[in-house]
């Protein structure tokens, strides 16, 4: 049997953190990790946050990134083991052999230099290729990814090209020195949906064009399944399975890998609209202060009691606006907004108490939703305090009622939120808002920031809780998976226009205007084969036009 | 016109109606604040008819906007009025003690510069290592400090027990470059220590934020040498930060220059100030306040524009 | 309070008897402030621990006056400087728009000017008086403040959990002191060390030019300028008051970076 191109035995990486006031701590990111990766396959590596996969990714330049480190096993790329070359020789697989995709291409660009120079950079001084040679086959690159003007965007500074086309710069720069091995580093994660999937098929052609091996990290199985031969599923710096994407997609064997793809299982039934929305949003137009365009252009939706509607788009649709101004945060310049059955005042501070209390608001980033110098108790009792001027025992009494509504349970009083984790954060947010005895919730991507597993748990104690309480949220989101499991009614916005509104049952199915069938047909499907599927439909289409 | 020469002429626009503003800020401060500058030239004892004759003399009769004007436009024209002490003319006593004082500054740049980026280089390089633990232990000394202090220090050790140089640094302009040069190396040692922390740790900084940058990263992962990093990927991002900082610090050092020229009875600009100030002429301060905020003023907006002419976002805009 | 690293421990400790010596100066010198008690500069002995000044007096008595004098000035410098800039500071964040903008563009003006020639231009019209050095040192201070602060607190005024307070309908009041306060106090605290050292500085340099503090009383920069010809004749006596500047200066930047730094800890606490 032929030597595998990169062979990784009983990898283990540590870090040093260093909490302040404290004495330096090791941590240990892996614990042991083996896998194979033949020449020419592509290996996807998935996990959730922690789970060690780009430090894993890393390794195969024997790289740590910040104060992580190498602490035991072997890397073997091409029949050596890297993790005992000096550095003189490291330099000369770094960039040659192996190459790097990353996550943010707008910060791993040098802002002061021409993307051609960048490209090119390792080809050239790794002696792979001489200048003319190395542009040439970078211009070729920029072809086959689908850049626009490929001979001339390579004179271009990073920040004279948009994030999607930077990422497939990006990309040409790992493809140029001919490498045998590209580790890509979520390379499509920061993209929108729409962006996201010519990205993908613009690196899954190159991979393919090119014959190289690729190791594919991302969050997302979903993604992974379209561009990957084998699957390793990591949780928390161990493998918990590996396998190829047919077996781990359709036929998982490990609880932790069948949650995964299962997570976006979860099935509402869509309720029946009442004669009576909680509020109904007419006619409603708005701009920021100093600016000239409308940021909001005549929207008109309505929420009904104890339902959901689920706002969608991308960024810079101008859903977040929306709520922004439902709160009274950003006055509308035209339009009128009806809350219960009374016309809401457009300015926060002349709306009456009762109007803030019955409208309450859930944000993406729990981190800075929550004054880090407030324990829970306080954070959840001040709205009981404020509203109702609940007291000692019985506000006590009430805290421990709504941590037991978000499943936390006892002892969670008197912790900052710094002592949480990310999901619990989310939650102790929701209690917050439960607190007010709201009738409308509006969710601000409450889930963006969350891991898959922990996401979902959110999203069931939610409509969970609409059962109990019977209030109705305004869900902002820019995840359809995150819709579809959640929504009532749905409205898709784009560039600050409602393009499509209804019953979730009616926006989902066709015929489609063409914004919303080109995001609908963009999120990726737990399918192998989904993404040729949809990328030769879409050439038929127009074709066909 | 190209965006970034809009931008560079609104800064040197604002940077003159800066100086406007400062020339309001410190003609106000000497005349309309609560002192008598006719009680104070002639004190408690001066007769009423002494006092009248002074304020006429000096102008104080008139209302203060016109009094501003005549002065601005005075100077405008490079006429700084007479001194009130003497009768001397201000610009004409000035234009020497400017040059020494100049003098002093550069020489004192033009050592600590090269020596603080060195420095802070190096203090990157060997980062949480004893070098670097050493220069900011240095550093956190000399800013609590103040200027005239490390002077006598030196003047103690250098001059007086090691006899090196001399602990008065009296030029004048026959004397040789050498002879000058070995006049001043005290004060330049004061001037360098002086600044030379401040802008060691500031450079360490903005070369540190620099290399901890994602495009770095980048470079290292195509296999760059770590020299290579640093002078192609490195070094044009970290210019103007750099450039702040010694402008920032050559900013500093024109304060400390008003000491240091104290200390060693060294015939510059600074001395005549604080001269002027306890004599109470008025005229003298306010030209002497003048020219050090525009020298003050006019190097905080060379730090603008480089910054301004570093930034490829403003170079090659969209 | 505990887990104190011990620079800031050492820090603490020089900062306290610094203090306590500026508070109890009469009890602790042992010769009056102003009275001749020996020759021109005798050297240290038992009975002038320090030695004595160019006219005689008591140097260690001089030391210990002078830093009551030092001291004094520069706390109330510094309390009247840091109580106008963070209140400035904070009115300009939370108001924001033209009351920000004017208070913001005037800061910039006087920061235009070096302190110190701006104190110089000044001090040439006014009397060299203690309530007026404390009045300017304060006021050219507060400039630093106020960007401070109100850096500060822009910072935590985006944060959402000041939006989620607002919607909720809170009181300014609540939003300032319950919300904003607690979160800007360690960076502000830590920079009120630092505007004590500056305000040290400040006042022995316009003493050692003569514009300070005025003779016969005593403080750390007035003594370097007494005892300045002394120096070249070998004398040490106005090198004390550097000593005694730089180990108060450095104990109060130990405290201060110590504050810093546990602030950080706080912010850092991420999931």
């Amino acid at each position: 049997m032929t030597e595998p191109l990169l062979k990784v035995r009983g990898l283990k990486i540590g870090a040093t953190a260093y909490p302040p006031g404290e004495k330096p701590v090791a941590i240990k990111i892996v614990h042991g990790v083996d896998f194979d990766l033949e020449a020419g396959k592509v290996l996807g590596l998935i996990g959730e946050s922690g789970a060690g996969k780009s430090t894993i990714g890393l390794a195969a330049m024997a790289y740590g990134r910040g104060g992580v480190e190498i602490t035991g096993g072997e890397v073997w790329v091409n029949g050596r083991d890297i993790l005992k070359e000096n550095l003189r020789n490291l330099r000369r697989l770094r960039g040659a052999e192996v190459t790097y995709v990353s996550q943010s291409a707008a910060a791993s660009f040098n802002p002061a230099k021409k993307i051609m120079e960048q490209v090119t950079e390792a080809a050239i001084f790794q002696n792979k290729f001489t200048k003319a040679e190395a542009e040439a086959r970078a211009v070729d690159l920029f072809r086959k990814l689908g850049l626009p003007n490929p001979e001339t965007i390579g004179n271009r500074y990073p920040h004279q090209v948009s994030g999607g086309q930077l990422q497939r710069c990006m990309t040409a720069l790992a493809l140029c020195p001919e490498p045998d091995l590209v580790v890509f580093d979520e390379p499509t994660t920061a993209l929108d949906v729409t962006t996201q999937i010519d990205v993908l098929a613009a690196i899954k052609e190159a991979i393919a064009a090119t014959g190289v091996a690729a190791l594919y990290i991302t969050h997302d199985l979903a993604v992974v399944a379209q561009v990957s031969d084998h699957i390793m599923v990591l949780q928390q710096g161990d493998m918990v399975e590996y396998g190829t994407v047919d077996q781990i997609i359709n036929n998982p064997q490990e609880e932790y890998t069948q949650a995964l793809v299962s997570v976006r299982s979860i099935r509402h039934e869509e309720k029946t609209p009442s004669d009576n929305p909680v509020l109904r949003v007419e006619n409603v137009t708005a701009r920021y202060k100093g600016t000239n365009f409308d940021v909001l252009k005549n929207i008109n939706v309505d929420i009904h009691p104890g339902q959901t509607l689920a706002v969608v788009g991308e960024s810079g649709s101008g859903k977040s606006t929306l709520a922004r101004v439902i709160t009274g945060l950003l006055p509308p310049s035209d339009g009128q907004i009806t809350f219960d059955g009374r016309t809401l005042n457009p300015e926060l501070a002349t709306r009456p108490i009762e109007d803030l209390r019955e409208m309450q608001m859930i944000y993406q980033m729990a981190d800075t939703a929550m004054n880090p110098r407030q324990t829970v108790g306080t954070i959840i009792g001040r709205p009981l305090e404020f509203y109702f001027g609940l007291k000692g025992k019985a506000k006590q009494q009430r805290i421990q009622e709504l941590l037991d509504e978000i499943e936390l349970g006892q002892g969670f009083q008197d912790r900052y939120p710094a002592e949480l984790s990310g999901g619990q954060k989310q939650r102790v947010c929701i209690a917050r808002a439960l607190a007010a005895k709201p009738k409308l919730i509006i969710c601000d991507e409450v889930t963006s920031a969350l891991d898959p597993l922990v996401a979902d748990g959110i999203l069931k104690l939610l409509l969970n809780l609409q059962k109990i309480e019977d209030v109705a949220y305004l869900f902002i989101t820019h995840d359809l998976a995150t819709v579809r499991a959640i929504a009532d009614s749905i409205a898709v916005m784009y560039q600050g226009k409602v393009v499509r509104y209804g019953p979730k049952s009616e926006v989902l199915s066709p015929p489609f205007d063409a914004y919303t069938d080109l995001l609908l047909s963009s999120v990726p499907e737990m399918k192998i084969g989904w993404l040729e599927e949809t990328i030769e439909n879409r050439r038929m289409e127009s074709a066909g036009n | 016109m190209h965006p970034i020469l809009k931008l560079i002429a609104q800064r040197l626009a604002l940077g003159l109606l800066l100086l406007f503003a400062a020339s309001i800020l410190i003609f106000v401060g000497t005349s309309i604040l609560p002192g008598d500058v006719a009680q104070s030239i002639l004190g408690q004892s001066a007769t009423p008819e002494a006092l009248a004759n002074m304020r006429r003399e000096l102008g104080l009769n008139d209302p203060a906007i016109t009094r501003y004007f005549s002065w601005l436009g005075g100077v405008l024209q490079g006429d700084l009025g007479t001194a009130l002490t003497n009768g001397r003319d201000i610009a004409e006593s000035l234009g020497g003690r400017l040059k020494n004082t100049l003098f002093l500054a550069f020489w004192a740049a033009a050592i600590s510069v090269p020596l603080a980026i060195f420095l802070g280089l190096l203090a990157v390089r060997y980062k949480d290592r004893w070098p670097d633990k050493l220069i900011s232990a240095v550093t956190l000394t000399t800013i609590s400090i103040p200027e005239f202090m490390i002077g006598y220090v030196l003047v103690y050790w250098v001059a007086i027990k090691w006899r090196m140089f001399p602990s008065v640094s009296i030029i004048n302009d026959s004397m040789t470059l050498g002879a000058k040069l070995n006049a001043i190396a005290i004060p330049v040692m004061v001037l360098t220590l002086v600044v030379l922390a401040h802008m060691m740790r500031m450079t360490r900084a903005a070369i540190l934020n620099v290399m901890q940058s994602a495009y770095i990263e980048t470079a290292e992962l195509k296999g760059l040498g770590m020299l290579k990093i640093i002078r192609t990927h490195a070094f044009p991002n970290a210019i103007a930060p750099i450039v702040n900082v010694v402008m920032l610090n050559l900013a500093y050092l024109v304060v400390g220059v008003v000491v240091v020229e104290v200390v060693f009875a060294y015939p510059g600009m600074g001395q005549y100030l604080v001269d002027h100030v306890s004599k109470r002429d008025v005229p003298v301060v306010q030209a002497c306040g003048l020219i050090f905020a525009a020298v003050y003023i006019g190097l905080n907006l060379i730090a603008d524009i480089v910054s301004i002419l570093a930034n490829p976002r403003l170079r090659h805009p969209k | 309070m505990k887990n104190i690293p011990i620079s800031a421990m050492i820090g603490l400790f020089f900062t306290g008897i610094y203090f306590l010596m500026a508070v109890f100066a009469p009890w602790i010198a042992p010769y009056g402030m102003a009275e001749v008690v020996g020759d021109v500069w005798e050297p240290s002995s038992s009975e002038f621990l320090l030695g004595t000044d160019s006219i005689g007096r008591d140097l260690l008595s001089r030391m210990i006056y002078g830093g009551q004098t030092t001291i004094f000035i520069a706390t109330a410098a510094t309390i009247l400087s840091f109580t106008l800039g963070s209140v400035m500071g904070f009115f300009a964040a939370v108001s924001g728009g033209w009351v920000d903008q004017a208070l913001s563009r005037f800061v910039d003006l006087i920061m235009s000017i070096p302190s110190l020639i701006f104190a110089l231009v000044v001090l040439s019209v006014m009397p060299t008086t203690v309530p007026i050095l404390i009045i300017l040192m304060g006021l050219l201070d507060s400039t630093r403040v106020f960007r401070l602060a109100r850096a500060v607190a822009v910072d935590i005024t985006v944060m959402d959990y000041v939006e989620a307070a607002r919607l909720r309908g809170e009181k300014i009041g609540w939003i300032i002191f319950r919300e904003t306060l607690p979160n800007a106090l360690s960076p502000l605290v830590a920079e009120m060390g630092l505007r004590f050292i500056f305000a040290v500085l400040f006042v022995s340099t316009l003493s050692f030019l003569g514009l300070g503090v005025q003779p016969p009383q005593a403080d750390w920069g007035g003594i370097v300028k007494e005892n300045k010809e002394g120096i070249n004749y070998g004398i040490q006596a106005a090198l004390y008051p550097a000593y005694a500047i730089a180990t108060l200066c450095i104990s109060i930047n130990l405290v201060a970076d110590w504050i810093l730094n546990r602030t950080t800890s706080l912010k850092g606490g991420r999931g």
